[in-house]
């Protein structure tokens, strides 16, 4: 057989025949619907119950949302209006927008939440993508502090003397260094922290005397809707993140009181409801402040959140950590990169990167848990729709409200999880 | 064994114009012992390395040479006497400890590449951050050597996307581009398929070739042959016979040594 050749064996083609057209059910639509819906019993008796479920699902809210009523200034002006029929009064939203986004800010400051707000976005731009040029960053560093005195407004002294302390901070590592890591981390968290405690306050005070600067003061308990979730969720977001790799690392740590002092503290916080930390936040924490001290209700909340978010992001980054392979950190000592650096370029990244699910997740369940400020009488989205119901005007209206709220988060926590998405395909560097 | 054949594999002409060992004492290892708790690794370790020297350090699985050339940077505590490198001795002063490590590099058996980074950003992340040499520079160094180890090529692309060997090239160039004075290598080629083996020998031997001071653990005889100026066998934890490679290999003092050689070499 082994000389078998195409001129001598008549049975074998000498020609191409043309590609044909593959037949229909194996094309485009049809062969679609036979893979993936119709592939089997069970799966068409789950397609036709599937189908079944959302055409019900249309059919009781489609004719509700096509009848929506936009121009009403009451409930019972947009039953005249409906007269009898069902139908959505998002008249509500539009009566009370004000309201739901920024609570019973001042009308004549809105440009301050607004601005904070678009600045924000500038803010995000260096961090989240990689195109935005890196000097921005710069930006992003000062926006806390400028969104701050934008909001609250106030004595521009008292921002500048909190960001004060991080120069501290770093003026303490710079010149601490030669003395040893531990020693000029460990001094360079403590000379900030008394910074702030002893120092910032009388600072502040002292400059504003000689050089008063400042904007109208709004005092915290104007603030409400999603102005309200957005900074604590925010705050919350950008602290918790470094808080939490800070806490991964010391129980990784092999000193043992650095360690034990991150267990009890993860571990604490894990065991305890965020609603527990909450009422805490409002009752006792002013009992441990000095006496005098106003500390601001949304500044305890932030700060509670932002624990507890830490603690859940720091076992997310442990176990980054941990499926990080000893190889790594060897390499990285025998380069002679100290332990700082190690974990800055080598370690942090890779980690970070395996935990982006689990950090994205913890994000988007702190930006949730905003609306259980409304326990201790914050008035978040969830709070003012309370509010908005509780009035003469719209006593009565339910799901416009809820269903606006929802959509609101809803947009928000999709976005978070949909740049998680790209960030884990553009940091994707293995097998490609 | 009158005429071991050690390997065929290398073929190539060795040039020794630059393989001189010298006075210069580069590492001091007394009386060295360690301990990973309860179990004594490396008993009485006495050792000292000239510079210049390439050293073949064998010996059984579990024997401690890995842990032997750990401790030389670091990478493990020993726990009773005295490493110097370079002139400085080992101790729990991080100072020190950093300064050694900048001075000798370490190539892995699993090449321990940084995967995130490029080959480039491998190659000039400790020059840059180490040795604070400007960037640009770094990255000229860098090239420098990967294209002395042949694949400057492949500068722009990720760990993962590079074999083996490649992988391990890119391995020493990294340590190469902190310019050590001391190189160990810790099995280099035992992760690694029989035709990328060679690669990476000769890229070995043409580090050996310019006069590097080098300490390999390695079951590659027929490297030891070529390349080294002095053969260590370790078993259990102690140095049991050095000598140099023609010696080493032809006559063998101890019962444990010509053992191990009948079991490595297949006689
Ligand atoms: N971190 C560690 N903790 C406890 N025991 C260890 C540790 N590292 C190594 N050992 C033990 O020390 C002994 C020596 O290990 P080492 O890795 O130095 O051997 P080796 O000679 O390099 O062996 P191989 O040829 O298999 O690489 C082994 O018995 C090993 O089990
Ligand atoms: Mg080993």
């Amino acid at each position: 057989m082994s000389d078998t050749h195409a001129q001598t064996v008549a049975y074998v083609r000498d020609t191409m025949l043309p590609e044909q057209i593959p037949p229909v059910t194996e094309r485009g639509v049809v062969k679609w619907m036979r893979e993936n819906l119709f592939n089997g019993v069970l799966s068409t008796i789950l397609t036709v119950l599937s189908l079944l479920a959302v055409a019900w699902a249309v059919m009781a809210i489609g004719p509700w949302l096509l009848n929506s009523v936009w121009n009403a200034g009451s409930l019972s002006e947009c039953r005249q209006i409906l007269d009898g029929t069902s139908g959505a009064c998002w008249g509500v939203i539009k009566d009370r927008f004000h309201q739901l986004m920024l609570g019973f800010y001042p009308r004549h400051l809105y440009w301050r939440p607004i601005t904070t707000l678009i600045l924000l976005f500038v803010a995000l731009g260096p961090i989240l993508y990689p195109w935005v040029p890196r000097k921005m960053l710069w930006f992003s560093a000062a926006f806390p502090f400028l969104g701050y005195f934008l909001l609250w407004g106030g004595s521009i002294w008292f921002p500048i003397s909190v960001a004060l302390g991080f120069v501290v901070g770093y003026a303490v590592l710079v010149l601490m260094r030669p003395t040893g890591t531990l020693i000029a981390t460990s001094a360079a968290i403590i000379a900030p922290v008394v910074w702030w405690l002893v120092a910032a306050g009388t600072f502040a005070g002292w400059a504003h005397a000689v050089l008063p600067l400042g904007i109208e003061g709004v005092r915290s308990d104007r603030f409400g809707g999603f102005l309200i979730s957005l900074v604590i969720g925010f705050t919350g977001i950008g602290l918790s993140l470094p808080l939490g790799i800070l806490l991964a690392l010391g129980r990784q740590s092999n000193m043992v009181l650095i360690k034990s002092v991150c267990v009890v503290f993860i571990e604490f916080i894990r065991g305890v409801p965020l609603i527990t930390l909450l009422f805490t936040a409002q009752l006792l924490l002013g009992y441990f402040l000095p006496p005098g001290t106003t500390f601001d209700l949304i500044l305890r909340v932030v700060i509670m959140v932002t624990l507890f978010a830490a603690a859940y992001i720091a076992e997310v980054v442990r176990g980054g950590l941990a499926a990080l392979p000893r190889g790594q950190y060897e390499a990285a000592d025998a380069l002679g990169l100290d332990y700082w650096r190690a974990q800055r370029l080598i370690i942090m990244p890779q980690a970070l990167k395996i935990s982006i699910p689990g950090i994205v997740n913890t994000f988007i369940g702190l930006f949730k848990d905003t609306t259980l400020v409304v326990f201790i009488g914050l008035l978040d989205p969830v709070g003012l729709s309370n509010a908005i119901r509780a009035s003469s005007d719209w006593q009565g209206i339910y799901w416009e409200l809820f269903i606006f709220i929802g959509a609101v988060f809803f947009i928000f926590c999709f976005g978070m999880s949909r740049y998680s998405m790209y960030l884990e395909r553009r940091l994707r560097t293995d097998h490609r | 064994m009158a005429d071991i054949q050690l390997d065929p594999g290398i073929d190539r002409e060795i040039d020794r114009s630059h393989m001189q060992v010298l006075d210069e004492v580069a590492i001091q290892i007394t009386k060295m012992n360690k301990w990973f708790g309860a179990f004594h690794v490396l008993r009485d370790i006495d050792m000292t390395v000239n510079r210049g020297e390439r050293i073949v350090v064998c010996g059984p699985s579990g024997s401690g040479k890995s842990t032997l050339i750990r401790c030389i940077n670091r990478l493990e505590e020993h726990q009773s006497g005295k490493i110097v490198v370079d002139g400085t001795e080992l101790t729990s002063d991080l100072k020190n400890i950093d300064k050694v490590r900048s001075e000798v590099g370490m190539v892995f058996q699993h090449f321990n590449l940084f995967p995130h980074l490029t080959i480039l950003e491998n190659c000039t992340l400790a020059p840059i951050w180490v040795r604070k040499t400007p960037r640009k520079e770094a990255e000229e160094i860098a090239m420098h050597f990967l294209e002395k180890v042949k694949i400057p090529e492949q500068a722009l692309k990720y760990p993962g996307q590079l074999s083996g060997g490649q992988q391990q090239r890119v391995a020493i160039a990294r340590s190469l581009c902190m310019k050590p004075r001391i190189m160990l290598f810790d099995e280099p080629t035992s992760a690694l398929d029989p035709e990328m083996i060679k690669e990476v020998l000769d890229t070995m031997i043409a580090l050996a070739e310019e006069g590097m001071t080098m300490i390999c653990v390695t079951h590659e005889m027929g490297f030891a042959q070529a390349v080294a100026n002095r053969v260590i066998f370790m078993d259990q934890g102690q140095i049991v016979e050095q000598n140099e490679p023609y010696e080493f290999f032809r006559n063998p003092q101890s019962e444990r040594t010509k053992l191990f050689l009948s079991q490595i070499l297949g006689h």
